[in-house]
Parts: structure tokens; sequence; C-alpha cells
């Protein structure tokens, strides 16, 4: 087979170069580890990196609110309302999911995400105006959210949908995405798909002005959750 | 050759295609404000030189760790990649790479494709060879979308149609989108791209990506994109073939923090993009969407040859954030379709001899000041204008010489004339009595000077030896030659 072959040619080639001097993989990540190591956010309280999350995700047009537990379905379930949602996507076997299904007003409608893409393809693509997910978890310092998506939640509710709502509780935000490889383990175990957020979908493609809602989200809305004190207690 | 796409064109024709440039008004215009646009955007995100130099070591020890270690990595990889149930392929050249993607197009029987950005694809000529069998590549990054309709190429490897005005895109998307009226507005005519495009994320059958960063230790590709296009390319069509060039593999899923990090800062200017896609391996079982079928082509095409040279091997740390081409003098003055290549500006300089042989690209290499911004910008330090001397003196040795790595098209602006004078002017500078006797004969006879000397003359008055020599002059005053 030619890809076979491509293969050994291609790998011949490479070992057959001059070698370079053996590398020491445990000095390199000492390295990064050290470059990380003073980070502005890292010595931040929990309110201070919601704080930083909140100002640099509104700094590109993210809407931010921080609610305490108990408060954040009533916002959300009037801020959908105002802006006219009527189908909106969620996974109601969640807490979060469930709880904001409770708060929504009837003109709101829910769907979940219980077929397979291909069975709905065409009515997710044009049928639904927002997509609900929970953060894994966020950084502080880009303004990032963490998303894993998973069965009850797939990649598509953050992507297809043109407003995309987004829960993180500040309990999980990072100061920067090195700490949340680390901290998360990151490397022991990757979902299909990991996928870090950071505003709505832009673009700067025509005469460098941007623009957004290219492609993803139009919007994204972001409440963060202020459960630091019921961690900490 | 006749089987080469209508768009395409030589990079040997590089100097005809910069004094067209040269003279387009516009271009030289629109070329200004986006290079002062990258550049201003890209110092905001360094307010620190020193973290940004660390960062520099760092990025550029990364990257050095990597091709150190690479055959082992790639195999690290594949093996990880196959553990997940991808598919896993390896193209030798351009032609390799379209009919492994070809293959897997007929095996689907499909007939669309969507891409999210791919240099790698555009290096192939991917659209054009599938075009020509019958199955359609649609381009879904804005600006790739629109040198798509315009039937042009890329002239910037981040900014695609960065020498493109509104003016130029309101009348392409009146021309080719439904619905469409004539607009300069920018959001109404991302709007409108984002309309099109949207029903061809449904209905494609294969989703096509580049890849920026991969990592042998969990099989993870890591995508870097604003749009949201990239996503759509690798979560809706039901078939992913991520195209990639051996050299993105890097150790640990951890080692990409602060490649990414110089990634956007340097390419855009943002301390992160909107998205980063992470991707390790197809829907799982229990899963609802993402693409039940996924491929990895791994592509050499001539990456190999500059592997295989330690001072060349730097060309291969590179991260494709265009920040060279974004500071460098030449770029900025003819744009990106001078070139007639895949890659321009200062690392296209330095890929395309291996990508292309240096018969075609041996004028790239001549294109430079030398002045350096490249070299100083570059986030994992590849020393950009000495690479570029090396290749020069790759394209001027003789090519019936022996090295022990010979790169493709060694010797093609070498001439027999021009080493014979360089020859003799060594000769005379290391022997007085020979010196000597040429400053007398060119003193005297200059009259004979020819008027016409090759390039210099084109812009430039006629170079003359002077009257007297600067010996004779300080022996006048005196002074001991």
């Amino acid at each position: 087979m030619s890809s076979m072959s491509a293969r050994e040619r291609i790998l011949g080639a490479l070992r057959a170069a001059v070698p370079a001097p053996e590398p020491d993989s445990r000095m390199l990540e000492q390295r990064i580890n050290r470059h990380h190591a003073h980070g502005p956010w890292r010595d931040a309280s929990p309110s201070e990196r919601a704080d930083e999350m909140a100002r640099v995700m509104t700094s590109v047009r993210t809407e931010v609110w921080r609610c305490v537990r108990a408060g954040w379905p009533a916002l959300l379930a009037e801020k959908l309302t105002q802006a006219g949602v009527q189908r909106l996507l969620l996974d109601p076997a969640t807490t979060e999911g469930a709880g904001l299904s409770a708060a929504l007003p009837a003109g709101v409608q829910t769907l979940s995400f219980s077929q397979p893409l291909e069975a709905w393809k065409e009515s997710l693509f044009s049928d639904v105006d927002a997509g609900f997910t929970v953060a894994r978890s966020g950084i502080a310092a880009t303004g990032t959210l963490v998303l894993a998506p998973d069965a009850g939640t797939p990649r598509t509710v953050s992507l297809v949908p043109p407003l995309h709502v987004a829960l993180v509780y500040a309990s999980t935000l990072h100061a920067d995405l090195h700490e949340a490889i680390h901290a998360e383990g990151w490397s022991a175990g990757m979902p299909t798909n990991l996928v870090l957020v950071s505003g709505p979908s832009k673009t700067s493609d025509i005469q460098q002005t941007l623009a957004y809602g290219a492609h993803g989200p139009r919007a994204l809305w972001v409440v963060i959750v202020d459960d630091v004190q019921e961690v900490q207690a | 050759m006749n089987a080469r796409p209508m768009h395409f064109v030589s990079p040997a024709d590089f100097r005809a295609r910069v004094s067209d440039a040269l003279q387009n008004q516009g271009l030289r215009t629109s070329m200004r404000g986006a290079m002062d646009f990258l550049q201003t955007k890209r110092s905001a995100q360094f307010p620190d030189a020193d973290e940004l130099e660390r960062l520099r070591d760092l990025g550029e020890a990364i990257r050095q760790h990597a091709l150190a270690n690479l055959p082992d990595l790639l195999l690290q990889f594949e093996a990880r990649l196959r553990a997940l149930g991808v598919h896993v392929h390896w193209a030798g050249n351009a032609d390799e790479a379209n009919a492994i993607i070809h293959g897997i197009a007929q095996k689907r029987g499909a007939r669309s494709i969507v891409k999210g950005k791919s240099m790698a694809s555009e290096e192939v000529e991917l659209n054009h060879y599938l075009a020509e069998r019958g199955i359609s590549c649609i381009e879904s990054d804005m600006g790739e979308y629109i040198v798509q309709l315009a039937d042009e190429k890329p002239s910037h490897i981040v900014m695609p149609a960065l020498h493109k005005t509104r003016a130029e895109i309101g009348a392409l998307f009146e021309r080719h989108l439904p619905d469409t009226p004539y607009t300069e507005d920018v959001d109404t005519l991302i709007q409108a791209g984002r309309r099109t495009l949207r029903q061809k994320f449904a209905d494609a059958d294969i989703g096509l990506s580049g890849v920026n960063f991969a990592a042998a230790d969990t099989g993870t590709l890591w995508l870097v994109e604003n749009e949201g296009n990239g996503r759509l390319s690798t979560t809706v069509p039901d078939v992913h073939i991520a195209l990639m060039g051996v050299e993105k593999v890097v150790a640990k899923l951890e080692h990409i923090v602060p490649l990414a990090s110089l990634l956007t800062r340097s390419a855009t200017g943002q301390s992160i993009t909107t998205y980063f896609n992470l991707i390790t391996g197809p829907r799982r079982a229990g899963e609802l969407d993402g693409p039940r079928e996924m491929h990895v082509v791994l592509l050499d095409n001539g990456r190999t040859q500059a592997y295989a040279d330690q001072q060349l091997r730097a060309t291969l740390q590179c991260i494709r954030c265009g920040a060279c081409m974004n500071h460098c003098p030449v770029y900025e003055r003819v744009g990106g379709h001078a070139y007639g290549t895949t890659y321009p500006g200062p690392i296209g300089k330095i890929i395309s001899p291996h990508l292309l042989g240096l018969e075609e690209t041996a004028d790239l290499v001549t294109a430079s000041s030398l002045c350096g911004a490249c070299g100083e910008v570059c986030p994992v330090r590849i020393p950009i204008p000495s690479l570029l001397v090396r290749l020069r003196t790759e394209a001027n040795r003789d090519p019936a010489q022996q090295v022990a790595q010979p790169l493709r098209g060694q010797g093609a602006s070498f001439s027999r004339g021009e080493r014979l004078v360089w020859r003799f002017w060594s000769g005379a500078f290391a022997r007085p009595s020979v010196y000597r006797w040429f400053r007398w004969a060119a003193t005297r006879l200059r009259a004979f000077t020819p008027s016409s000397q090759l390039g210099w003359t084109r812009h430039r008055t006629p170079l003359t030896p002077a009257s007297r020599s600067l010996a004779d002059l300080l022996r006048e005053r005196g002074q001991a030659e």
C-alpha cells in the first residue's frame, strides 16, 4: 500500500537525519511550570478571579451576571423571555437544567438533546433559539469557559443555536490555562471534545473590522454563580 | 504541467509580479493599513518585554524538544490515534495527500466537503484536485470563503483576504450570494456569509480541517479559531479529516499552553481566541454528535528535507502565526500574492524552497533586505535572516558539488560567470601586486565602464570607478599606503 510506504519513507528520512541532543522532558516541564508559577491570578481569591473573569469576558461582548445560587434560574428566565427566546436546548437530567426549566415561563419551550444529531440536524439548525450549558470550569486570566460536552449536552448545544447561555461556578475558576490543565489532570482523560470558549463567535476578516456572530453563536451569556462561601464552609 | 489549476502562479515569476504589485496603489494602502493594525495589536499583548523574551525562549525550547524527538513522537501519536479509533494516513507529497482524501470521499460516496481553515490543504491544492473529480470543497473561514469566491488564493496565512477592501467584498457577495444587495457594511456582509455557509455545514458529507497543534501523549488535535467554522466543520459532518504537517506534533498536551499563548498574541494580538477546540478521537458510544469517522493525514511534502539539516531544521519550529510577514517591509510593499507560494512573507521564503525546490523559489530568498525584523518578532525564535542567507548560498552552490544534505534545486541561481568574477575578486584582494595592478587599470580605464550594469542600472545610475584611488589620495596627503 502506498500510504504504508509513505510512512516508511517519512520515518526513514527523519531517523536518518543527524540527531539533535537528547532532550530532557522533565527539565522542559519544570521550565513551563516555573514560567506560569507567578501568573497574575495565581494568588487571587476566588472572588477576585470571578471579577477578572467577568471583566475580560465583558470586554469581548459577553453578557456576564454574577449571581447567588438561589437566584440564577429566575434571572435567566427573565432575560430569556426579554430576548424573545422561544425554544431553549438544555439537559433536564442535570440539576441546573432542571432548575432552569422549572423557572421558565410557559412562553419558553425547553428541548432536550435526546436523539443523534443526524436525526434532527435541520431542526437544530433552524428552530432552536438558544443552548444552555454548565461549564466544567473557567479560566480567569483569559475570560474562558471550559466546556466538556457529554451525552446530555453534546458539542453542538454551545455551537449551533444563535445564543449560548453558560453557567459557571466561581469555585471552579482557575487562574490560567496551565493551572486548569494540571488541576483537572487533562492528560489523564481527555473527552472526545473539550472546548474553550472566550466570547461569542467573531471575525476580523473584512478589512480588519471586528464583527460578531460569524458562524457560531452571535451572543454569549455567562452566569457566574457565587458559590465560594458554600464551598469553603 | 498543464494539469495545473488555472489560477496557479509560479513562484519563478516573482520579479514580474513584484513590479506589478508595487504599482498597485490600492494594494499598497490596504497592506499598510493591515500591517499597522496587526503590529499595534501584537505589541499591546506584550507590554512586558522580559516576559515576552522568556516566553519566546520557552516556545523555542518546546518546539526544539518536539523536533528532536519527532520520529518517536509521530509513532506515539499514531498509536494513540489508532487506539482512539482514528484512521491515520501518511502522505509523502501533495499528490499522495490528495489521493488519500479523495479515496476517503469516494468510499463514503461524498459529493461535498466543508473546510475549516487549513493552509496545508492550500499547499497541496486540494480544492482543485477534488473539483476535477466532481467533489466540491467549500471554504468556511470568512476570509478563505472570500478569496474562494474571487477565485484567488489567500494572501496571508492568518488573514486570507487581507488584501481586499470592503467595497470589493461587497461587490463579490452581491455577485455570488443569493438575495444579497451591495453593501459596504461589514456586519451585514458577515451575516450574509453566515447565512449562506450555515446550510453548507448542515449538508456537507465531510468536514476537513487543519491542525494548529497535536499532542502525542493524548492524541489530541488542538484547533485555534475565532469564527466557529472550525468547530462546525469538525463536529457536524459525519466524517472529519484533519490534514497536518508532520512537524505539528509535540510531546505532551501541557506543552501546547505556552505555544498557544504565543500563537494568538503574535498572530492577531488576542490573549486567547474565541475557541480552542480540542478534539480527541471520533464520536464515542453514547455520544449524540461529532463525526463518527475520523481521519488524520500526516503530510511530509518537503518537510523532511528541512529536517535533515541541523540549521534548516529550525524552519519547522514555525507555529504559523504570521508575525514575520506582519513586520516584513518587503511583504508589506508587495503583498502576499506576489510570492506565488502558499506561505508568503519571510516564513514562506524559508519554507517554500523545501516544498517546491530552489528551481522555482531561488528568487524569493533574495527578496529580503535582511533587516532582521522577522527574526526579532518570531515567537519561537526561528533565525529567519540567517536561514535566508543559507538558502541563498545553496541556490548559488555549484550544482555539481557534492554535499552531505543536498537541497532540491541546489545551484538554481548558480552562474559560472558570476563565480569567475568572485574568484578573481577574492584572488585580487589576497595578492597586493594583483590588487595594485587592478586599481591602476580601473582608475585609468574608467571611461570604458559599461553604462548598463544588469540589475543595478535598472533603477540607478551606473557605477564608475573614481579617477584616483583612495591609496593615491592618501599618498598625496603624505600618508603612507
